[in-house]
């Protein structure tokens, strides 16, 4: 009886104890690092740091939702403009402290998502991605719509202060690094452990066959608002946190290419991987700075110079496609497999069945967008 | 869940810290040692050796606004060229490094950190767009490194007691709406006006000007379009179903000229008075002819251009007699002949030459400080059409244009340059100076 009982609870509730703890310590050991890490850098570095972090946020929500769940999203760009926005009005006229603003651009994002999450809900493959696309494209014009709320053009200034226990001399970037950098440890560690537990398990199942998914009992509708929920949360954050680090929120900045970078992101990180969608920010962050740096010593004018991360993150996708269809980190992973002479497989797992193998290639794998962490 | 599984899991899990302490290590280390920049060498200011003088900008390179804009900084850069081949600034060279931000305000953010703190650029100069440099105004303030001669015409640059390191630099459009807007209440008395206006700053302070000058009697309709939307059929019918006789337009050059097609269709005939944004005929006219390509027609650029009113602050690049457009053309084909010689190269050309002359008076070891003084204490006139409003108090730019009629693809100047404020009473006065010819060298004398 006591088995059982503490069986329906692991099944219920949030993943096993040992999981937990397992993240938790991964969790604090990232945090140390990147504290460590923020305290080295110089004020460029700690900046370039916050980018990638509010990227990370952002990328993980999508990753999940796609590689997980099964449903594309072109609307994530759209998700971070109304957490952006949100942040930055609650910055402005009501002057709330980070945590309360960060928490509560989640949360209004979050409802956002429930929203477009239902209509999502009953659409499939392309119509999905095009509703989704239509977001993308509709949000940023209503700040031209409503220019004396939301700034027009011009957008909106937010103005973040060291706080006054820092001493005065504390570099602003470290403290927006810290800030971001805590959201988006929190936020993976809490995708993780979301990516483990029974939700997790339910959304996988969906998205492999999601007839079979509701055959077994998974309520499939509620489960595929419930991650455009996440995802929509992750991206509000993800606004929010860049409208502390860039000090501006205006809709030049939430164009479709925002969204297409981010799908690209988790792409090219591996879908449905947290790992991978630290990989894709870095790729987000430094591949654009590096093609150009690399283009314009190698004498190339800085006009030209400026189209060469375009054709470098094309290049970069094809690449990165081509070698490992699961993205860097699964790559890595068969990179890893390969060197120790192990080969895991999972029905989930990242590695792409292999024909006529002994094992998992049966037809459900078909839709191996990749594990979870 | 089973005992190799969780393995996997603990082993990704570690890998996903350690790889991201790796590349953010990497990422720190390549910092401490790609930075500098141009801090050693001799003299004491950020970005200034006894070779060189680094400045930096960004710009849209690539884009919804590259079009176009994307040929000023390369033009300045010429500029930049030519003076550094007769001697420099005082025997320093001027690098100026560019980088492109796609028109996106989080780009520019990023971009103008880099370019403040890792390659230390003594000052950013003529940095691009509205929504795009208000992302990093605050940031250069606080940092104290000076932000001159932003590439816009709002009022926002003009605010010395909380941007003091900040300075606009072309005719703002409040000033130049009251310009626009006091020939047509003097030119169209009694006619019937409309207004054709982008929905956003721009057009907005514009037509604040116009309104300050054009009783409201007159204003028969006031239509706004977005750049976003390429349909403007409704605003272009409702300005005819109103009766207006005459379109004063704030629009971008795109938007001027589906105006102007949108007009052809409904048979529909005003006349134009256009802001100096939208109409260099080059650009105007070659866009004319792309979208009546489009859309099968063939017309000729320079004849639907033909009798468009606007106005300019500085000589028309048209004005081939003009001494300043013949330095700009000389070094145009010397040193940027690949680009169009067209308004926008103008434009790099003469706020470049700005910039010289505002370090010409900084004085022979600039400091960054030194800078912003000299630009308060006032520049010479140089190639602005009528005087700078620069002073300690008072950090916009341009302080009047003439007014211009397009003749054959050429801005004809029409009568005096007129001058004002942006304040509502502010009167509307004929420059009575005149604007002295280029310097024979090419270089602003100290």
């Amino acid at each position: 009886m006591i088995d059982r009982l503490t069986d329906r609870r692991t099944e219920r509730g949030a993943p096993p104890a040992r999981t937990l703890w397992r993240h938790l310590f991964g969790a604090a050991l990232l945090a140390v690092i990147l504290l460590a890490v923020t305290y080295k850098a110089n004020s460029f570095r700690d900046f370039q740091i916050a980018e990638i972090a509010y990227y990370v946020v952002a990328v993980a929500g999508l990753t999940i939702l796609i590689g997980l769940s099964g449903q594309i999203s072109l609307g994530n760009g759209a998700f971070m403009a109304v957490g952006a926005y949100s942040a930055a009005l609650l910055i402005i006229h009501l002057n709330w402290p980070v945590i309360a603003v960060l928490f509560a651009a989640a949360a209004v994002t979050a409802l956002v998502g429930a929203v477009i999450g239902v209509a999502a809900a009953r659409l499939r493959g392309p119509y999905l991605a095009g509703a989704t696309l239509i977001f993308a494209v509709a949000v940023p014009s209503l700040a031209f719509k409503y220019v004396s709320l939301f700034g027009g053009d011009q957008g909106l200034s937010v103005n973040v202060t060291v706080p006054a226990g820092l001493g005065a001399n504390f570099p602003l970037t470290r403290w927006q690094a810290w800030i971001t950098c805590a959201a988006a440890v929190v936020t993976l560690f809490l995708l993780a452990n979301l990516a483990h537990s029974r939700i997790g398990r339910n959304w996988r199942a969906i998205r492999d066959d999601e007839v079979a998914a509701a055959l077994a009992g998974v309520n499939v509708a509620r489960l595929r608002v419930l991650a455009f929920v996440v995802s929509a949360a992750s991206a509000g954050l993800a606004g929010a946190l860049l409208a502390i680090t860039t000090g501006l929120v205006a809709p030049t900045g939430f164009t479709l290419a925002l969204s297409i970078g981010l799908l690209t992101a988790a792409v090219v990180g591996g879908l449905g991987s947290l790992a991978g969608a630290v990989w894709g920010s870095l790729v987000l962050v430094f591949l654009p700075t590096y093609a150009t740096d690399v283009a314009t010593s190698h004498g190339l004018s800085s006009t030209a110079g400026a189209n060469i991360p375009i054709v470098a993150y094309g290049v970069a996708l094809i690449a990165v496609m081509l070698a490992f269809p699961h993205g860097i980190q699964g790559g890595l992973r068969q990179l890893a497999a390969f060197a120790t002479g192990t080969r895991h497989r999972r029905a989930d797992s990242p590695h792409p069945p292999v024909a006529g193998s002994p094992d998992g290639s049966t037809p459900a794998s078909e839709h191996q967008e990749g594990g979870p962490v | 869940m089973n005992r190799s599984h969780r393995t996997r899991m603990s082993r990704a899990a570690a890998f996903c810290a350690v790889a991201t302490a790796v590349t953010m290590t990497a990422a720190a280390c390549g910092g401490s040692s790609g930075g500098g920049g141009g801090s050693s060498g001799g003299a004491s200011a950020t970005g200034i050796t006894k070779t060189q003088i680094l400045i930096g900008s960004h710009q849209p390179l690539t884009g919804p606004a590259a079009p176009g804009y994307s040929e000023i900084a390369p033009a300045s850069n010429a500029y930049f060229s030519y003076v550094n081949a007769h001697g420099g600034v005082n025997g320093r060279k001027i690098v100026y490094k560019y980088l492109d931000d796609g028109y996106n305000p989080a780009n520019t953010s990023s971009v103008v950190r880099q370019l403040v703190l890792q390659n230390s650029v003594f000052a950013v100069f003529n940095g691009l767009g509205t929504p795009t440099h208000a992302a990093v105004v605050n940031f250069l303030n606080a940092q104290k490194v000076p932000d001159v001669f932003v590439a816009s015409g709002c009022l926002c640059w003009d605010q010395p007691q909380t941007a003091p390191w900040t300075f606009g630099w072309q005719l703002d459009y409040v000033r130049e709406g009251k310009i626009l807007g006091q020939y047509v209440a003097q030119h169209f008395k009694g006619k019937k006006v409309g207004y054709f206006y982008q929905g956003d700053e721009f057009g907005l302070d514009g037509v604040k000007g116009l309104d300050y000058e054009i009783p409201k009697s007159m204003v028969v309709s006031r239509q706004t379009y977005q750049p976003t939307n390429v349909n403007i059929g409704p605003q272009v019918a409702a300005l005819k179903a109103a009766g207006a006789q005459v379109v004063v337009s704030f629009a971008i050059p795109a938007f001027v000229a589906l105006l102007k097609l949108a007009t052809l269709k409904l048979a529909y005939n005003p006349a134009f008075v256009v802001s100096n944004v939208g109409t260099d005929p080059l650009t105007l006219g070659g866009l004319l002819e792309a979208f009546a390509k489009k859309s099968g027609a063939t017309v000729s650029g320079n004849t639907l251009t033909n009798g468009i009113i606007t106005d300019g602050y500085t000589p028309s690049i048209g004005d081939a007699t003009n001494s300043w457009v013949a330095l700009f053309k000389k070094v145009h084909d010397q040193y940027d002949a690949q680009a169009p010689f067209d308004g926008n190269v103008g434009y790099g050309m003469a706020v470049a030459y700005t910039f010289v002359q505002a370090m010409v008076k900084a004085g022979k070891n600039p400091t960054r400080a030194s800078l912003v003084a000299a630009i308060q204490n006032g520049l010479p006139q140089g190639v602005a059409s009528a005087p700078w409003a620069y002073s300690s108090s008072d950090h916009s730019g341009a302080t009047g244009a003439y007014i211009g009629v397009i003749t054959n693809g050429v801005i004809v100047a029409q009568g005096p340059v007129l001058t004002t404020d942006t304040t509502p009473a502010g009167a509307i006065t004929t420059f009575s100076g005149t604007q002295a010819p280029a310097p024979a060298s090419g270089i602003p004398s100290p």
